[in-house]
């Protein structure tokens, strides 16, 4: 047997949870009915749930089992681009699970729950400070959560001087959810080319914007990796219209204490705090997107808001803010997640902050110079936190950008982002993150040369690529077509 | 700083390739009017400083043993065996992202696979999605699923919806101009269907089952009643655990039934993360919002599992998507399967029924201690109970001493001053109930 | 991918730049060309608009999807929809493996019968594929 460097050992059978147990059997333990039993109408009563019955031992077994199926950031380098998946901390889990916070309710008296109030308070000040905005709202779960609490705040603000608008511009190098976002909030979506250097002309917004539109929908750095650098004009194109600019922060673990995003003329933004700052994707989800505005769009933000009153903190409602866009969940948002996230920022400091979002840079250009010499690279520039790749050089050998990303996890990789952004066809994008050392990037390089070299000497070995994973390639059409989605 | 591993040496030779003599010059394509000069933040803790810090902050809030929390209301206290946070922490569980690449994402898949099953079996559904950020965004999709779906533009939507929910739900639809309609309670603690008729036409009938007071709603009326004028009936709930005890809401006749799943093994953390579950009948698969994991083979035959019916989805439909959601609860849909699966089909119909006779005997004890219970519908471990003039200093008074005696409804009720929303759960011992009357009666 | 000289085109057919064919007749038969249906790879669902639906030429009758694209249907002239292809609700792939029978689409009354000598013949479309 040819062993594939990262992959070899013993991979576990498990059947599906309702395939293991014995009807009769529990794996928990419920307190002993110390009240009596009362009636209740048979006609409201079903049967209850026929879910399987197992032993705690089968559950272990069946979820142990399971994961080592998996691939995560603690099993090993993960460069998806966009997406910032970086090592997550311990004692995050630690600090989460902490009974004050875990089992706090989220409607209890303010003075009962001040631990929390203050977290949340001070989370929000550590976000206007790394981001330079006046006023932050904790309360959007996700990304794309956020991006619609946003949306909202610039609809609402729009509505407030006199007419909502009907459009938003939205680069072609957006990630989809930010014209689904504007989509909600009524708004049609028009796309602004990004130019030959792979950023936005003002040129080019200047063209498209008008006093129907409501601005624009801007990553920055883009999902080239590149910084927008005519950041500055745009907005001044936008603002000269009365629009708004929404930057999606997707990207911000490339300019931490680096960019000041007010000063680039930036009115909202939002953070993914499950990327930027550490808190773990959970297999997807549960993320955090808090939205960080201007002080004249504060008044529009999601209620309730936390609010200093003498020595304590207390919830401003509805009543207080008349002109916010109102709630955006059922409670404030994925407190646990926010548990991470000041953690995190707690333990790094402003320094530490710094420093990361430099190595991260570092790491991606690292990447960037030894990478291009097998795989063509588009934007051939300086990049942020991540690069993007295609597969031209295979191309004729038919080995595609797929084929090679799953010929990597048969080195031990995940694979990087693919696909993506849309303007580079066959894009490969990979962001290393500060967290991954310099060995594990050259091994990283190591496996893509070798696969660069398989496509030309032995193609049909990547085109049906993995070989060595729990599956193969599995039957997307099949799928799709007839929809088996419980069992 | 222990996450970030690069030596300086290292650094000198990184940068060397990269064909730059300092780390600050990566940094050149960024124009100066553009930079951030120093960042105001308190200085870096270890991580014996930062467990310190973050013991005094969580010290702060009031939760049990030393606190005694009868308040239910979206967030409820149950017991989560250790198995649960001990399985689902497991690393490649955690740490992984979204699996969009199935082949070493198998874990992941299986567990939502599992988890869409365990829902569609305790929601009465055909299928269910992947997850939703929670119980009040879950129901908003729903309802815009609803108007989707119809192309009516207009909603009804019981009073007995939990507030914050229907609050969320006008933060959806309003933008769009969509128009939410409320359908009055009454008398007996339920929904006033017949008010739906003068409704006029409308995209979809949302009622929460146990409703905001607890009271368990009439959904196979309902079902009708919104089927028979073409709407779609949209079932929601708060509390899943009833679910191990009522008849489900898909069995009733919902369409599309939606709510939080926060009571599966997930603790309540302050009100998130929680677990939006949303599912349907099969034929409005199509329409459905969020991630859909399925069943299929590989090119050996083998069975496996991905993401299908990604074409409803953002990052191929782009605006014309189903949603706009992306990141979702995955983590938390995982804990709710093995919470399930703890409890198995019989542990979870006994703690349910434990649920009601705790909130039973509570109800029954404050009646006879002469508080009166103002709606007579049936309910399952919350409900709604008025008490004398003058409670507001008792119950703050009980606030100093860790007891929580209620949700006050005059806020979002305004008709109901003096009632008090009561919740017990397995977490409350018969003796703590006793002693929790006696105070309230005091 | 089929080479375009690899490609059935149907002479008795004309043929919209969006890739729709038509048959001509009362009512008119509409679907999908070989060289649109080998483009879009394994087509996985197909939505079709309720009979009865009035439809201007070039408004959108319909989506076809695989498993990672949606692609918008155009109607290649005006008309009325008389019927619709059911049987590509259970079985999708008819339009992969006959796109010119099991797979067609949607019947129309046609409004103006002009619209349909606007549509390319097959040489026409052939050397626009070809172009």
């Amino acid at each position: 047997m040819t062993a594939t460097p990262g992959t070899t050992g013993l991979i576990l059978d498990e059947p599906l949870l309702w395939e293991r147990g014995r009807s009769g059997r529990c794996g928990a333990s419920l307190p002993p009915a110390d009240v009596p039993e009362s009636p209740l109408d048979p006609a409201l009563c079903g049967e209850g749930p026929s879910f399987p019955d197992l032993s705690e031992v089968d559950l272990v077994r069946h979820f142990t089992r399971l994961s080592t199926w998996n691939f995560g950031v603690d099993t090993g380098f993960y460069p998806l681009g966009s997406c910032t998946m970086k090592y997550n901390p311990k004692t995050h889990e630690r600090q989460a699970a902490l009974a004050g916070f875990a089992a706090a309710h989220p409607l209890l008296p303010e003075s009962l729950c001040q631990g929390a109030l203050e977290l949340i308070w001070a989370l929000e000040r550590d976000l206007a400070e790394i981001t330079g905005m006046d006023a932050v709202s904790l309360q959007p779960a996700a990304g794309a959560h956020g991006e619609l609490a946003g949306m909202l705040v610039i609809h609402a603000c729009h509505r407030h001087h006199g007419a909502a608008r009907s459009r938003i511009l939205i680069p072609d190098t957006a990630h989809g959810t930010n014209p689904a976002s504007a989509a909600l909030c009524g708004y049609e979506p028009v796309a602004v080319a990004s130019g030959p250097q792979g950023v936005l002309r003002p040129e080019d917004v200047a063209a498209l914007m008008d006093e129907e539109t409501a601005g624009i929908m801007i990553t920055n750095p883009n999902t080239l990796g590149l910084f927008e650098t005519q950041i500055q004009q745009i907005a001044a194109i936008v603002h000269a219209k009365g629009g708004l600019v929404y930057c999606d922060g997707a990207n911000m673990n490339a300019v931490m204490g680096i960019v000041d995003m007010k000063a680039i003329g930036v009115d909202v933004i939002h953070l993914n705090l499950h990327k930027t700052f550490a808190t773990p994707h959970g297999g997807g989800g549960p993320g955090s997107g808090p939205i960080c505005v201007t002080a004249e769009l504060a008044p529009f933000l999601p209620v309730p808001r936390v609010v200093r009153q003498g020595d304590g903190l207390r919830l401003a409602h509805a009543a207080e803010r008349p002109l916010s866009i109102g709630r955006m969940g059922a409670f404030h948002g994925h407190f646990g997640v926010m548990v991470r996230a000041y953690s995190y920022i707690r333990s790094m400091g402003a320094e530490g902050l710094r420093r990361a979002s430099t190595l991260a840079v570092l790491n991606a250009n690292y990447l960037r110079c030894r990478l291009k010499d097998l795989f063509h690279l588009p934007y051939d520039r300086p990049c942020m936190h991540e690069c993007v790749f295609s597969d031209r050089h295979q191309a004729p050998q038919h080995v595609t950008t797929l084929d090679m990303a799953k010929r990597l996890m048969d080195h031990g990789f995940h694979p990087p982002t693919i696909y993506f952004p849309l303007v580079v066809p066959g894009a490969i994008m990979i962001e290393p993150t500060e967290t991954e050392s310099k060995e594990d990037l050259d091994r990283f390089v190591a496996a893509m040369a070798a696969i660069a070299a398989e496509a030309g000497q032995d193609p049909e070995t990547v085109r049906t690529a993995p070989h060595r994973t729990k599956v193969r390639r599995l039957d997307e059409v099949r799928a799709a077509r007839k929809p088996c989605l419980a069992g | 700083m222990r996450y970030l591993p690069h030596t300086s040496q290292e650094i000198k030779e990184m940068l060397a390739v990269v064909g730059q003599d300092d780390l600050e010059a990566l940094f050149d394509p960024i124009p100066a009017g553009c930079r951030r000069q120093g960042l105001n933040l308190p200085a870096a803790l270890s991580e014996w400083e930062l467990d310190a810090h973050m013991d005094q902050l969580a010290g702060g809030n009031a939760v049990a043993p030393g606190a005694k929390v009868y308040v239910g209301a979206g967030s409820y206290s149950h017991f989560i065996p250790a198995v649960v946070p001990y399985l689902a922490g497991r690393g490649e569980f955690l740490t992984a992202y979204t699996p969009y690449q199935p082949e070493i994402s198998q874990g992941t898949l299986q567990a939502i696979y599992e988890y869409q099953t365990l829902a569609c079996r305790l929601m009465g559904t055909e299928v269910a999605t992947a997850s939703h950020y929670d119980g009040a965004t879950a129901l908003a999709e729903a309802l815009l699923m609803a108007v989707r779906k119809t192309g009516r533009p207009r909603v009804a939507v019981s009073r007995l919806v939990h507030p914050h929910y229907r609050q969320v739900a006008a933060t959806y639809l309003h933008p769009a101009g969509y128009e939410m309609l409320e359908l009055p309670a009454r008398p007996d603690g339920t929904t006033d269907l017949a008010a739906l008729e003068r409704a006029g036409e409308v995209a979809a009938l949302a009622v929460q089952s146990p409703n905001f007071f607890g009271c368990i709603e009439d959904l196979a009326a309902a079902a009708a009643a919104a089927q028979g004028g073409g709407a779609l009936m949209v079932a929601g709930f708060t509390e899943a655990l009833a679910y191990g005890l009522l008849r489900s809401p898909g069995s009733l006749g919902a369409d599309i039934v939606c709510g939080e799943g926060q009571s599966l093994g997930l603790p309540q953390s302050f009100g998130g993360p929680g677990l939006g579950m949303l599912g349907s009948r099969q034929a409005l698969v199509r329409s459905l919002p969020g991630r859909l994991v399925g069943r299929t083979v590989d090119q050996e035959g083998r069975p496996g599992f991905v993401l299908t019916l990604a074409t409803r989805e953002q990052h191929i439909r782009r605006e014309r998507a189903t949603s706009n959601i992306c990141t979702n609860n995955g983590h938390c849909a995982l804990r709710a399967a093995i919470y399930m699966a703890a409890l198995g089909g019989t542990g979870f119909a006994r703690l349910a029924r434990l649920n009601h006779d705790k909130a039973e005997y509570l109800k029954g004890k404050l009646a006879a201690a002469g508080h009166p219970i103002p709606f007579g519908a049936p309910t399952f471990n919350e409900f709604v109970v008025r008490l004398p003039d003058g409670f507001e200093a008792v119950h703050r008074r009980l606030q100093q001493e860790g007891i929580v005696a209620g949700l006050p409804l005059a806020c979002d009720y305004p008709e109901l001053g003096g009632c008090y929303l009561l919740c017990a759960t397995e977490t409350a011992s018969r003796q703590d109930l006793d002693r929790l009357v006696k105070e309230v009666s005091s | 991918m089929k080479e375009i000289e690899a490609l059935q085109l149907p002479e008795d057919l004309r043929y919209a730049a969006d890739h729709e064919w038509l048959r001509p007749g009362d009512p008119a038969r509409i679907g999908i060309s070989d060289y649109a249906q080998d483009q879009l790879g394994d087509i996985v669902f197909v939505e079709l608009p309720a009979v009865g639906r009035r439809l201007e030429r070039g408004e959108e009758f319909g989506t076809v999807e695989s498993v990672k694209a949606v692609s918008s249907l155009y109607m290649p002239v005006g008309g009325e929809v008389v019927a619709v292809n059911t049987g590509l609700e259970a079985a999708p792939e008819k339009v992969n493996a006959d796109p010119y029978g099991d797979g067609w689409m949607v019947e129309v009354k046609v409004t103006d019968p002009a619209q349909i000598e606007a549509l390319m013949d097959r040489a026409a479309y052939f050397k626009s594929l070809a172009g």
